[in-house]
């Protein structure tokens, strides 16, 4: 009979977040942003049906980093428990803090799974407030989950970035972010800075209306809150 | 835990039947109670009501009376009957208020569903199709006195016109071109929408008509409401055209019955 070898918990740990973070480091970047009327969500796509970022539910999206087929069965899932617990009580009752613990406790099992890889892929659960409700009310809220491979989530207060040079863009917000910009001018800060970061890249991936996956979820509209901007409209509000 | 193992199904009902069916009180045969009929009982549920749509030039006018009956009495005034379902399409129900109101919630849910796990609207004819399995699926609910007619209409997109799909309690489904009204005032609706329809009608005459067919509906039959002027209780319209569905302004409706009125 041969003898295990011993591996210590923090080596496996070690292991699994290096192998994580290789495979993010590709990842291009998703920024959620909060401007004036809500949470503006821009991603590095060219694809016209992939799609980063989604809607979950009436105030909630999902904006994911790394690999596709993994977030998507995931953004599935959502969609279907939100269903299933909007239809058993109420819909105000889905928020994004129960959706982020669902996510929290599947990610981080798959994390720690002896005989499983690790999930190669960051999410961020938003969830917009409405203004259609009193104005110290907890429904006016806009909130910002981020949650890491292995479950461990933060809440994040007026930005959050995932994807391989997350640190760097946080860095750039951290000086250019100001409260209450509009949607134009917020998306022009997020577009500038995906161009900073570009020119620093090796491969020039050029920053247009074409190359950017734009959504929001806005506190004014009615009971569906998330919106997937158009090319054309990308274009004037960037113009 | 998270249970990733419906992915690939766009059937939120077909979940829900098997995950949860507690949760589908009455579209669940489970619940027929063998040798019961509701109407030969003392047990009254929430009925009554005229539905109607009618196709116009630019999509489709869909309305309902507020009333809903418990045997002799009135047992809601406002109740709604008309529910949009995605930004092209709206239900109306008529039948037993509680499982018409599951159907309508239900049917909600699952247009919507699907276009958020597909990525693209289920087709106007999907919609109506599937709704034919809602209402089968309520048979055995039905033959004991509890049945969910829905009229179903909507804007097509592809073929830019308003339709409207009607239903029997068999889960038949079927086209009208022009116009239909359902419910216990129904007959009397359409009588009035036959003589006064014409093809490639406005949205203004469509109004009209539709006002006009509600306010016959609840002259005739003793479980439609009309317009109650003293509460301030008008009829729900609704038009669905290419910009989407959108209620018509309780105010436009109040000027529509002081017109007719005025004009008797």
């Amino acid at each position: 009979m041969s003898t295990p070898y011993y591996v210590s918990p923090e080596q496996i740990r070690q292991d699994k977040e290096d192998f994580v973070s290789r495979g993010i480091a590709q990842a291009k970047e998703v920024v959620v942003l909060e401007y004036r009327d809500g949470l503006l969500m821009v991603a590095e796509n060219p694809r016209k049906t992939t799609f980063k970022i989604s809607e979950i539910y009436d105030r909630i999206a999902l904006a994911a980093a790394g690999r596709i087929a993994e977030y998507e069965i995931l953004r599935v899932a959502g969609i279907r428990e939100s269903e299933i617990k909007g239809f058993r009580y109420y819909r105000e009752d889905v928020t994004a803090k129960w959706l982020t613990n669902l996510y929290s406790q599947h990610m981080g099992g798959v994390a720690q799974a002896w005989d499983a890889k690790p999930l190669e892929i960051e999410l961020l659960v938003c969830e917009v407030g409405t203004t259609d409700a009193p104005a110290n009310s907890e429904l006016r809220n806009n909130q910002i989950y981020h949650i890491a491979f292995d479950g461990i989530y933060s809440e994040e207060e007026k930005y959050a970035v995932i994807g391989g040079r997350a640190t760097t863009i946080t860095e750039i917000l951290e000086q250019r972010y100001t409260d209450g910009l509009e949607m134009s001018a917020a998306l022009q800060l997020i577009t500038e800075t995906f161009r900073t970061i570009e020119a620093d890249a090796e491969d020039d991936y050029e920053i247009t209306p074409q190359t950017i996956e734009v959504a929001c979820l806005e506190q004014t509209a009615e009971r569906r809150k998330f919106r997937r901007l158009s090319t054309d409209e990308v274009t004037t509000l960037l113009s | 835990m998270l249970d990733l193992s419906d992915y690939g199904n766009s059937d939120f009902f077909q979940i829900l039947k098997r995950r949860h069916p507690e949760l589908l009180a009455t579209l669940n045969s489970s619940d027929v109670v063998s040798g019961v009929n509701v109407s030969e009982s003392s047990f009254h549920p929430y009925e009554g009501t005229t539905v109607l749509a009618v196709v116009y030039d630019a999509g489709v006018v869909m309305a309902g009376d507020r009333q809903a009956t418990e045997g002799y009495q009135v047992g809601e005034r406002r109740i709604q009957k008309i529910y949009p379902v995605d930004r092209y399409s709206a239900i109306a129900v008529a039948g037993a208020a509680g499982p018409c109101i599951e159907m309508a919630k239900l049917f909600q849910v699952e247009v919507e569903f699907y276009e958020k796990t597909e990525g693209v609207s289920l087709s106007l004819e999907g919609q109506a199709n599937f709704l034919a399995h809602l209402v089968r699926s309520n048979l055995g609910l039905a033959m004991q006195g509890l049945i969910v007619l829905p009229l179903f209409a909507g804007y097509d997109l592809k073929r830019q016109r308003g339709r409207i799909f009607k239903y029997d309690a068999v889960g038949g489904r079927y086209e009208e071109d022009d116009y239909y009204a359902i419910g216990s005032g129904g007959k009397d609706a359409r009588t009035t929408l036959k003589k006064r329809y014409t093809p490639e009608i406005t949205r203004q005459n469509a109004l009209e008509i539709v006002a006009e067919a509600l306010w016959d509906a609840a002259d005739e039959d003793i479980a439609t409401g009309g317009p109650d002027l003293v509460r301030k209780i008008f009829p729900t319209l609704y038009t669905v055209t290419e910009e989407g569905v959108t209620e018509v302004p309780e105010a436009t409706v109040e000027e529509l019955y002081r017109d007719l009125i005025s004009r008797l």
